[in-house]
């Protein structure tokens, strides 16, 4: 499975807020991770959720996320992170600034 | 004869446990069961397909999660063939994983994962069963992925600082399963006995398998 962002490209979840059903967790909107592979490609939930086929499928990533980038008030000193499926849609590349 | 051998006739009542009834119908409760009485009357499936389906469901256990476990423990080639594909490598063992793709996330020695579903409560019901009750609470589903050191130090997984603690918030229509470390102390074991020590905590993250302590070592640690 192929799409549009490699193994190790930093990513940012888009910070929408649409109406309807979706499976982008709020805690990780507007955040910085790294993808570190497809898991899959699967019909688009949120087309599914109100009966359409959601197709063409849409490539899924696992995204790492390091606990400091989602909960800064509360991050252990440890190299300790979340990983995420994700939608390609939600996604946005990162370009070089940094983190 | 004991002395509460009596009639119900006696003056006063005894507390009872609620009935499954005595819940107030949910709106979701409601919406499940006017889906599924609409898909029996379009014959969509019958009453008794619905029954099996949910018994198939509820008949499947750790037991199975933990065969898979065991064979990759004593199979490098087998591991590498499950962390590729779990459906395809339980169905070597003659285990359905069902349709829905299974992932293996191997835990080694720096590192600890840790699986939830923040979003609802997936969970690889076909290789562990149905999930235990806290699995599907909110404390469980939000505070993993906050906190994933205090939730696991509650369950006793006490993790050195070297230890990079990973959580996967199986959010697609993906489910994992964690492939824990082979414990110390079980050189030789057969796949039978390496399956018994395999537990559901330890396939979901929230243990770690463990050798039973002999009764002799425990002593001995005692008097020491």
């Amino acid at each position: 499975v192929t799409g549009r962002f490699a193994a190790g490209s930093r990513v940012r979840v888009k910070a929408l807020h649409p109406p309807g059903h979706c499976r982008t967790p709020f805690y990780t909107r507007g955040r910085c991770g790294t993808v570190l592979g497809i898991a899959d490609r699967q019909p688009n939930p949120e087309e599914l959720a109100y009966g359409r086929d959601g197709l063409p499928a849409l490539p899924v990533y696992r995204v790492r996320f390091a606990q400091a980038e989602l909960w800064p008030d509360h991050a252990a000193p440890h190299g300790d992170g979340v990983v995420v499926d994700l939608f390609e849609p939600w996604l946005e590349p990162l370009e070089e600034e940094g983190r | 004869m004991s002395a509460h051998d009596h009639g119900h006739d006696h003056g006063h009542a005894h507390p009872r446990r609620p009935d499954a009834e005595d819940a107030p119908l949910t709106r979701y409760m409601a919406m499940t069961e006017a889906v599924a009485a609409l898909l029996l009357e379009k014959g969509i499936f019958s009453a008794d397909e619905l029954r099996r389906t949910l018994e198939t469901i509820d008949s499947r256990s750790p037991a199975d999660g933990a065969r898979v476990v065991a064979r990759a423990w004593v199979d490098p080639g087998y591991a590498a063939r499950l962390l590729s594909d779990v459906n395809a490598a339980a169905a070597e063992l003659g285990i359905d994983a069902g349709g829905i793709p299974i992932r293996a996330v191997a835990n080694r020695p720096g590192l600890h994962n840790v699986i939830v579903c923040t979003l609802c409560s997936c969970y690889p019901k076909m290789l562990l069963g149905v999930p235990p009750a806290w699995y599907k609470s909110v404390a469980y589903r939000s505070r993993t992925v906050a906190d994933p050191r205090g939730v696991l130090a509650e369950f006793g997984v006490e993790l050195p600082e070297g230890v990079e603690v990973r959580v996967h918030d199986s959010t697609a229509d993906l489910r994992y399963i964690v492939l824990p470390m082979r414990p110390k102390g079980t050189q030789g074991w057969s796949e039978t006995q390496l399956a018994e020590i395999v537990t559901r905590d330890s396939m979901i993250g929230t243990a770690t398998p463990a050798v039973p302590t002999k009764p002799t070592a425990r002593k001995r640690k005692k008097a020491a």
